[in-house]
């Protein structure tokens, strides 16, 4: 089954059903990134058990440089 | 600690939220021509504290953990910010997101009322800030210098505040030098850390001279045309202006009182006789 999801903005089409596949599904390492559903924190260890719903908005970040 | 200042400028340690910190210039990481001159920039303000942030990051690039390595190399506190954030929500969500990328529960906490002046919404920092230290983060609230507002977080349990000296980027200096030394003389035991608006040195020494804590700075050092000797300019200032703060300075007065000594003054009295 295939769901349409935006990541960090962007719209896209995936086949993961948990916010844990789809961090995988990314190519980031587990603890490479922290992460977000519709506007909340997940942590990592919440991601296996937070299934993906259509049109969800998931942020995916990582360290940066800032002032 | 910067070993190149004389012994006589080396400042009282600071302690921030029960943590001794050396240096009293903390140092933003962005805007830097490159990664070398950022750490070098590091090193030569002596700063031990670093601000950063989190992005979204690229399947492509994938560059955070490369940076974390840099910054984590440098063997300084690290403390990341909330920096464009809007909303509480959004401030809240990225905290939590920074603590668990950077494993830090210390947070220089941005909401940000307006695009063009950078200005933090202070109604919108305090709901931030009370929220976030309700789960356990030691909070830097980015403020003005308003003094309700700065009451208001401190009763929040912000134990460190952070007023800006005008806005992030702008290199102005102190903008409202009365308002600042208002916020100083009523918050004698918090400790307050000058954040933005800092351009020159001399800024920054005027503001230890007033009893603030600490500076925090990015832009003025980022930008310079050789950003590692800034650094080291920047240090210089705010160890002496802590150091002068320190020493006590004179009160200003109105009037001209000569310094060299009146009594036995050659010629005194000569005309009248």
């Amino acid at each position: 089954m295939q769901l349409k999801v935006f990541v960090n903005g962007e719209a896209t089409v995936t086949t993961a059903t948990t916010l844990a596949e789809l961090v995988a599904e990314f190519g980031f390492a587990e603890a490479g990134v922290a992460t977000a559903l519709n506007g909340d924190f997940v942590p990592r260890g919440a991601r296996q058990r937070t299934p993906l719903a259509g049109d969800d908005k998931v942020e995916m970040v990582s360290p940066r440089q800032g002032g | 600690m910067n070993t190149a200042l004389p012994n006589a400028l080396t400042p009282a340690s600071l302690s921030l939220y029960g943590a001794s910190v050396p240096s009293r210039l903390l140092l933003g990481t962005a805007l830097y021509p490159s990664p070398k001159v950022m750490t070098d920039a590091v090193k030569a303000a002596g700063a031990s504290i670093v601000t950063v942030s989190v992005r979204r990051e690229s399947a492509r690039a994938k560059s955070g953990m490369g940076f974390f390595e840099l910054v984590r190399n440098l063997n300084v506190r690290i403390m990341p910010n909330t920096a464009g954030c809007r909303t509480p929500r959004e401030a809240i969500a990225t905290a939590h997101m920074a603590r668990e990328l950077f494993g830090t529960d210390w947070v220089k906490l941005e909401v940000i009322g307006n695009d063009d002046t950078l200005q933090p919404d202070l109604f919108g920092l305090l709901e931030a800030a009370r929220a976030l230290i309700g789960e356990g983060f030691k909070v830097f609230p980015y403020t003005t210098e308003d003094l309700i507002a700065a009451e208001r977080l401190r009763e929040a349990g912000c134990e460190v505040l952070m007023p800006w000296a005008a806005p992030i980027g702008t290199g102005r200096g102190l903008a409202n030098p009365y308002a600042l030394r208002s916020l100083r003389t009523y918050f004698p035991d918090t400790p307050l850390i000058i954040d933005a608006g800092i351009g020159a040195p001399s800024h920054a020494a005027a503001a230890m001279e007033m009893g603030f804590d600490a500076v925090l700075l990015n832009t003025a050092v980022a930008r310079a045309a050789d950003p590692v000797r800034m650094a080291s300019a920047f240090a210089a200032a705010i160890a002496a202006g802590r150091a002068a703060f320190e020493a006590g300075l004179m009160q200003m007065r109105d009037t001209a009182t000569p310094s060299t000594p009146v009594a036995g003054t050659p010629f005194f009295g000569l005309d009248k006789s």
